[in-house]
């Protein structure tokens, strides 16, 4: 990544005063953006250096901090695979200030108290806000709803619920689990995959999937979900999302959904726009996912979705395995591929250097979106005095290798290893703190104080 | 080529190669001595992690024949079933120096790994995997109809493709490794494949082959055909609504004595009958269909082990690298099969 940027001595010890000079906020103007206690406190041109460490951001863009719906941490449980730790220095480095992580964890997170430790967790490491998403049902069963109240109402503050993994297929525990989350605003996160349909699948359906021999993941079976849930959404004029859309047919019912008035929003992963199922054919199990890898009319209109608005926001879906669950066969293969620490790249490539979407579109979907998505205070803001100091600088000129020897994820399974990507991740500010400056990991904000209450609106 | 993964990137020259030497390998089954010294001193592991009883001893007596040592490690009673991976398995193997590893896996795509993961050096050779392909079974089906050709023709089989062969596979296509592997073989030799099969098990994207696709086993006989070749039916899929009945897709899409019948009454006296076995009697075919002169199933067995000697030898003696130059080569003769000073010193050449 690039070393060259940052001309301050920020150590443990700096003042919590910077000035970022220079920056282009959202790929505009260039402009200096001082940052003092947690805040942005000035935005201009030459603005005075007293005090502050300077942090020269000549050619870079700023963001606001990014922000995972979906990701996985695996703690507790699979600490083999991931910790809140390793996960949130990864998040942290590919520009994120909060993350969602997913509640398929060992203990399941179905009750406030799995929640309030992963919220912890979080806390404790001081990378990024680890925000729970709560199980719509207990042990991610599909037979009966967890109390998901008490998870919302725990320190953790959880309003994104979902089954994630597994589909919520019954459709009345689905439109009671809607129903329900609006005492408190919750919404649930679908991951759209009709089991029957789906039983054994290992690869998307089609034309690469019946030379392989490889059982098929059709995209009915995604589809035929989503057009019952945004129907059940509408009918109890409840907050929806969908998690990881995977195809072009999916991406027809959200829209029209969205012009029906449904309440509904829609999530894509880095690695769906950009593979497609053709990889499969190496059989080389780091291309196993869930969603499937699609074919390139699904990756195509996945693009203009994003582009269009019809898909709100990036979701990593970050997956990290241990290695010996990807060096087997196909077919034994855990699905899932990690994603934190290249997404904003892969997002580069697939939508701003494809003259889709600009870096206020990325904003949009990468940051705003999502945190209005989970009800997160503080985060997705825009780049204003006052305003939480939560924010990015990228260098969009950056061309860098994806070795996995060096990622902070305990994860070796990206499907990226080996591209040059573009785009860097040249600093993060959590909360006014540079959590990674010069492109590599610095310290975590380590803020005394109760901070229960981020999730409060 | 140092690998047989798939017939899909089987060359022509390459697939003729292997069936001519196949002829020469069938040559020495008829002597009185069935050997040749060829791979002596080389190690064939017949690696099979799914249950095969004909195909193992296949390849294990082409091994044979071809002097090579034979290890079978079988997934049942060994560390496989203990949940030992591919990986450590592979890696057994090759600190044991094999050079080929025949490899049955009900997985699809698992020969493929062991060949391109760096786990193992040696030669890999898919014996059948999962539900993608078995090449050598294909390599033998069509040696048998290509030695069914040449003896119509009287000419000699050596040298020839399959151009104009109408051929019929029918049965369950969508989970049948046998009918992908011939689809791609059969394409590359210039035959014309028709598949036939109940909807429900035939895969999404069959539009996409090089081949016919019908529902209709009697319209599809009725226009002509030169081989039948019909697909075991597993148990497995009988009880998952891919048909209503055993008896309503016999009737439909079995080859039962009626349209065994019908093949003489529409005059096709030299249409051969293909099975890979095992055969489900009186469900994808009658016993009389199975037994008839028309039946070439014990010949396909036969032909088997030639075939695999020839894959052997040719893999372990590197003969398919460059398969134009070898196109133009002249065929190797049988007596004179490299026969080097190491091997008869005993000494691995390896």
């Amino acid at each position: 990544m690039t070393a060259q940027k940052t001309a301050g001595q920020a150590g443990p010890e700096a003042t919590a005063r910077y000035l970022i000079r220079g920056a282009s906020p959202l790929g505009k103007a260039r402009t200096d953006l001082l940052v003092q206690d947690g805040r942005i406190v000035e935005i201009g041109s030459g603005l005075s250096a007293a005090s502050a460490t300077v942090i020269d951001a000549d050619g870079l863009i700023a963001l606001p901090g990014m922000v995972d719906p979906h990701t996985h941490l695996r703690e507790p449980g699979r600490e083999d695979a991931e910790t809140v730790e390793t996960g949130s220095r990864a998040a942290a480095l590919g520009g994120y200030t909060a993350v969602h992580a997913m509640a398929n964890s060992s203990p399941v997170a179905d009750t406030a108290g799995v929640v309030e430790q992963v919220f912890s967790l979080g806390r404790d490491a001081g990378w990024v806000d680890v925000r729970p998403v709560g199980a719509v049902t207990v042990g991610l069963a599909g037979k009966q709803l967890a109390e998901l109240g008490a998870m919302a109402d725990s320190r953790a503050r959880v309003r994104i619920f979902s089954d994630d993994g597994i589909c919520v297929s019954d459709p009345v525990l689905m439109r009671r689990a809607l129903e329900y989350v609006k005492a408190f605003d919750g919404v649930i996160a679908q991951h759209a995959q009709e089991p029957r349909l789906t039983e054994g699948a290992q690869m998307n359906e089609g034309k690469v999937s019946a030379v392989l021999g490889l059982a098929g993941w059709p995209a009915v079976a995604e589809e035929s979900i989503i057009a019952r849930d945004v129907l059940l959404a509408q009918h109890v004029d409840s907050r929806l999302h969908i998690c990881h859309v995977s195809t072009a047919g999916s991406v027809e019912l959200i829209r029209w959904a969205k012009a029906r008035g449904i309440k509904v929003t829609a999530e894509v992963t880095p690695h769906h726009l950009w593979l497609t199922e053709e990889l499969v054919r190496s059989y080389d199990p780091v291309y196993k996912v869930n969603p499937p890898l699609r074919a390139e009319e699904d990756v195509a209109a996945l693009r203009a979705a994003l582009a269009d608005g019809t898909i709100d926001v990036i979701g990593t879906d970050h997956a990290p395995h241990p290695s010996e669950a990807k060096d087997c066969e196909w077919a034994q293969a855990a699905m899932g591929m990690t994603g934190l620490e290249t997404a904003l790249s892969v997002v580069q490539h697939t939508m701003i250097e494809s003259g889709l979407m600009d870096w206020e579109g990325f904003a949009r979907v990468t940051s705003a979106a999502p945190a209005r998505i989970g009800r997160l205070a503080g985060h997705g803001r825009p780049l204003a005095v006052g305003e939480p100091a939560n924010l990015v600088l990228v260098d969009p000129a950056a061309r860098w290798q994806v070795d996995l020897r060096t990622m902070a994820t305990k994860g070796r399974n990206s499907p990226f290893s080996g591209r040059v990507l573009p785009g860097a991740v040249v600093a993060t500010f959590y909360r006014g703190h540079p959590t990674v400056l010069d492109g590599k990991l610095n310290t975590p904000s380590r803020q005394s104080g109760p901070r229960g209450t981020e999730g409060e609106r | 080529m140092r690998h047989l993964l798939s017939t899909q990137d089987l060359s022509l020259a390459n697939t003729i190669r292997i069936l001519d030497t196949a002829e020469e390998m069938a040559a020495v089954g008829e002597r009185e001595v069935k050997k040749l010294p060829a791979l002596r001193g080389r190690t064939v592991v017949n690696l099979f992690f799914e249950d095969s009883t004909r195909t193992r001893i296949s390849f294990e007596a082409a091994a044979k024949r071809l002097s090579a040592d034979v290890i079978n490690f079988s997934a049942k009673g060994s560390s496989v079933s203990k949940g030992e991976s591919l990986k450590d398995t592979a890696q057994t193997l090759e600190a044991m120096s094999a050079d080929a590893v025949v490899i049955r896996h009900w997985a699809s795509g698992a020969p493929a790994q062991l060949a391109t993961s760096g786990w193992i050096d040696a030669a890999v050779i898919n014996a059948g995997d999962g539900t993608h392909e078995h090449p050598t079974q294909a390599l033998l089906d069509a040696f048998t109809m290509r030695r069914h050709l040449a003896r119509l023709n009287g000419t000699d089989s050596t040298g020839s493709n399959l151009s104009g062969l109408r051929v019929a596979i029918a049965g369950d296509v969508l989970h049948s490794r046998v009918a992908r592997s011939n689809v791609w073989l059969l394409q590359t030799l210039g035959a014309e494949v028709t598949l036939v099969a109940p909807p429900t098990l035939l895969p999404v994207g069959v539009e996409h082959w090089p081949c016919a696709v019908s529902y209709d086993l009697d319209s599809v006989l009725e226009s002509g055909v030169d081989a039948i070749m019909v697909l075991r039916v597993q148990a497995e899929r009988m009880n998952a609504s891919f048909f209503p009945s055993t008896r309503e897709y016999s009737r439909r899409w079995g080859l039962d004595d009626a349209r065994l019948a019908r093949l003489d009454t529409l005059g096709m006296k030299d249409t051969i009958i293909m099975h890979p076995g095992p055969m489900n009697r009186g469900l994808e075919i009658s016993s009389a269909a199975a037994d008839s002169s028309r039946s070439t199933v014990l010949a396909q067995v036969r032909n088997g082990v030639s075939v695999r000697m020839a894959v052997l030898y040719l893999l372990l003696s590197g003969d398919l690298r460059d398969p134009v130059a070898r196109l133009q080569s002249p065929s190797i003769s049988v007596d004179n099969l490299p026969n080097t000073r190491a091997d008869e010193t005993g000494v691995n050449a390896r």
